[in-house]
């Protein structure tokens, strides 16, 4: 017989990061009871880690900037796959959002007459990133925490759900596990947000942290929510390589901004080699300018290091692959050389990169005044994730709802930095009114106390087993797989490769076992973790498969264009009544003419 | 290929012993890569609690050789290998199993102390104007991670145990940065002396040494703070100013 505690809430928030927390406050807000379900401790999602900034148009730098500039930017950035009702919602709101922290005591970087600084960033018109230094991330987590303890919120720190509840086609709530004590928890509630983040874990080197392993685009899945535009994974183009232990961290575009260059083992310039025609006009001709550009000669254009994320990145690949690389693998990341240029160069890097230089010196025992960074492209994002109503982020089962990272629309084929804080803001806060308000009209949902015991039962089994896999070993080569076979560039048969050995890793995860009891076990963690990364890698496979194009994150060997009639549709995962999964191309709704008329002005 | 040995804390609820797990050492390792080798190689249960592994999320505090250290920040490099290199949990918590410890206590107090109270904004638009270098002020306090590396080291807390009278350096620091929010109009001295137990410290300044994000705790927060409160309660002239404008009332 199942044995587990039982929690009574009208909102059920799964994920303690800045949507999670947004929402959780303005749900709170509203008067309804409200718990928070956090996977680490609080305070510690992954959120802690974005430095750049968050994007609204509050023009306190350029007057020039508006919510329609913001919109038109961030639709051009996602390929005008976005929902376009998200990306106008979003650049209306987010100005709000951010002096709503700035109520609650988030301190911003300052303009010379008070006001919020804004910094700039790829994609972005205008100076647009309100940004604390390079931890902007922390600074909203922790005003986020920091207000929402006040407000009387039940926080269950250190638990993890393995699977949401429904009753007939409505949410009725989700049950999971405490990592402390391993005992079961069922919890009954109105309505459920989904706020858990990305899936970088599925990837081997990742900037991404440890808990991001796509349980709410799983659980969503499970539940028979929709998941849209999957197949768009954004690989920033500089993580460090080299020592291993530190592959995957971010190395910060602004170390390009103030005139880092890449180079191959030859020492050549790599990127001035492909420039794509749609960016020629844009881009420097000569080292020279490049170097003027990032001084900041408005006459100059900029150094080909500055192009899209997504096609620096795939330059950082060929020249690896073809033999050019760094020792370790990747390219090298120049920013010491600037001493020619510059009196004091040693002092200038350090006070224009100081978390660079400290994360370098610390990490590697690399002085980046010295000698060039090894770099290479690393997971960090994820466009796709659970389809929502853009006003409300209900998704297709009544009552579950999703913002932030694993939800998908805002973003399309790709994110513009500083999107995604403001993102979690603007529909963290949807996301929890509307939820308070399904709650406030609906009551607790019946769960079925069968699928309980089931539940219990399968997550229980690795104790039970006698097989010898090992968790571990099963999630590395998931890892590895998903590197190898569905990274930067795609093809079919890789692909199709990557189906075959996701399904021997499906069947391995069904063997693996775990030693020990149920109290504070990590190699449990990790076996009960499994069901997500699969769930995510075999979407993220099937819609790479399906779209037969090249656009913004996604990039195909086989069809390196961009095609028509792939710009008209988002691909839609859902799980079949048989339990296999249901792709369509669902044709993007017609743009309302006014915001039509914005994209053609911004042109 | 080099190898090492790690000395680790195994068991649970303070019971346990240290068990030795060799770790095949590579190029850059840092201490919690040797934790996860043997996670995954040999101690499948091993309890560690991580999260970012970059140093910003503060999640993997330890005692590694017996100086309270991030894990993803300590280079094995920087440790003599020719002997076990030794892991343990915090000793200023509860211990929950092997390297992990019961660090709620830290979340209740930061409840008690009294929230941020912004002044009315300063512009019709509902916004404030705030001098950079009034942000910078305080700035340095809040970096920090709340890794609790400060609070594992304090004798207050480590040795003496007084965990209901003083909340610790971490939440000195917190209610630093709320005293000298530049928005900020509450006001925490009185609760500094009598419910936070500021007193106690006696600028030992162990906080200062451990902490990752290197915030001068004691010189910046805590002495601050309890110039403060010494300027509240224990200067004479403004007592008697304050005897005075009383009786005028």
């Amino acid at each position: 017989m199942s044995d587990y505690i039982t929690h009574e809430h009208d909102v059920l928030i799964i994920g303690a990061g800045g949507a999670g927390l947004r929402a959780a406050i303005e749900a709170s807000a509203a008067g309804v009871k409200v718990a928070v379900i956090s996977k680490s401790l609080l305070g510690k999602a992954h959120t802690v880690m974005a430095e750049g900034g968050v994007a609204a148009a509050m023009g306190n730098v350029d007057d020039r900037d508006s919510w329609r500039v913001h919109f038109a930017d961030t639709m051009r950035g996602g390929q005008y796959l976005n929902n376009w009702r998200m990306a106008e919602l979003h650049a209306m709101e987010a100005p709000a959002r951010v002096h709503e922290l700035e109520a609650w005591g988030a301190l911003f970087d300052r303009t010379s007459d008070g006001r919020i600084l804004q910094r700039n960033f790829g994609g972005h018109r205008y100076p647009r990133l309100a940004h604390v230094g390079d931890r902007t991330g922390l600074e909203m987590i922790r005003t986020l925490q920091d207000h929402g303890i006040h407000l009387g919120l039940d926080v269950f720190m250190e638990h993890t759900v393995v699977t949401l509840l429904k009753d007939g086609g409505r949410i009725a709530g989700a049950f999971g596990y405490d990592r402390e004590r391993g005992r079961f928890h069922l919890f009954r509630a109105k309505a459920v947000v989904l706020a858990t983040g990305g899936i970088g874990r599925a990837y081997k080197i990742t900037s991404n942290s440890w808990e991001y392993t796509g349980d709410g685009h799983s659980l969503a899945y499970d539940a028979g929510a929709a998941l849209m535009d999957m197949e768009f994974v954004q690989f920033h183009p500089t993580g460090m390589i080299w020592p291993p232990s530190v592959r995957g961290i971010l190395v910060t575009e602004g170390v390009r901004g103030e005139g880092g260059v890449l180079r191959n083992r030859n020492g050549e310039r790599f990127m001035f080699k492909d420039i794509p025609p749609l960016y020629a006009n844009q881009t420097a001709d000569t080292e020279e300018e490049g170097w003027r550009y990032t001084q900041g000669d408005k006459n100059a254009r900029r150094p080909p290091e500055l192009l899209t994320r997504d096609h620096v990145a795939r330059c950082i690949r060929r020249e690896v692959r073809e033999g050019r690389g760094s020792p370790h693998g990747g390219v090298f990341l120049d920013i010491a050389w600037i001493k020619e240029r510059v009196p004091n160069a040693a002092e200038h890097i350090k006070k224009k990169l100081p978390s660079m230089y400290h994360q370098f010196k610390q990490l590697a025992d690399i002085d980046i005044t010295q000698e060039p960074m090894e770099v290479g492209p690393t997971t960090h994002y994820m466009m796709g994730g659970v389809k929502v109503d853009a006003d409300s982020q209900m998704s297709d089962v009544a009552g579950l709802f999703a913002a932030g990272e694993c939800a998908a629309g805002l973003h399309g084929a790709n994110r513009l930095g500083g999107n995604s804080l403001s993102d979690l803001l603007v529909f963290g806060k949807r996301a929890g009114e509307y939820a308070a308000a399904y709650a406030r009209d609906n009551s607790l949902g019946a769960v079925n106390t069968d699928e309980l015991g089931s539940a219990e039962k399968s997550a229980l089994q690795p104790f039970e087993r006698e097989g010898s896999d090992n968790p571990y070993t099963v999630q590395h080569t998931l890892q590895d797989v998903m590197q190898e076979l569905v990274g930067i560039v795609r093809q079919e048969q890789e692909m199709l490769q990557a189906l075959e050995r996701l399904r021997e890793l499906k069947a391995a995860s069904e063997r693996v076992s775990v030693p020990g009891n149920r109290e504070y076990n990590s190699g449990w963690h990790t076996a009960l973790d499994l069901h997500s990364l699969l769930t995510v890698s075999e979407i993220v496979t099937r819609a790479a498969l399906e779209r037969k194009e090249s656009r913004g994150a996604h990039f195909r060997d086989d069809f390196p264009g961009k095609d028509e009639q792939y710009g008209g549709f988002n691909i839609v995962v859902r799980k079949g009544a048989g339990g296999g999964m249901q792709l369509t191309r669902e044709p993007i709704p017609g743009m309302r003419e006014d915001l039509k008329q914005i994209i053609q002005e911004m042109k | 290929m080099e190898m090492a040995t790690f000395r680790i804390w195994r068991g649970e609820k303070g019971q346990g012993k240290f068990q030795d797990y060799t770790a095949e050492v590579s190029a850059g390792m840092v201490v919690l890569d040797a934790v996860h080798q043997i996670q995954a190689e040999h101690a499948g249960d091993l309890a560690v609690r991580w999260n970012c592994k970059a140093g910003k999320c503060g999640s993997c505090s330890a005692e590694v050789n017996g100086m309270p250290k991030l894990m993803c920040m300590t280079r094995l490099n920087t440790l003599p290998l020719d002997r076990p290199v030794t892991v343990e949990p915090m000793k200023a918590f509860p211990h929950i199993k092997d390297l992990v410890t019961d660090v709620s206590w830290n979340y209740e107090v930061k409840k008690r102390i009294p929230k941020f109270q912004p002044r009315q904004p300063d512009a019709p638009d509902g916004t404030w104007r705030i001098a950079q270098e009034d942000v910078e002020r305080v700035q340095e306090f809040r970096k920090c991670i709340e890794c609790y590396l400060c609070q594992d080291v304090c004798h207050v807390l480590r040795d003496h145990h007084m965990h209901e009278q003083f909340i610790g350096p971490r939440f000195l620091v917190y209610a630093a940065a709320l005293e000298m929010h530049p928005l900020d109009i509450g006001d925490r001295v009185e609760d500094l002396k009598k419910q936070f137990g500021i007193g106690l410290c006696n600028i030992t300044k162990c906080c200062t040494k451990v902490c990752p994000e290197s915030i001068t705790i004691t010189d910046n927060a805590i002495i601050p703070l309890k110039e403060r409160v010494v300027d509240r309660f224990f200067d004479p002239l403004s007592k008697l100013f304050r005897v005075f404008s009383n009786s005028k009332r």
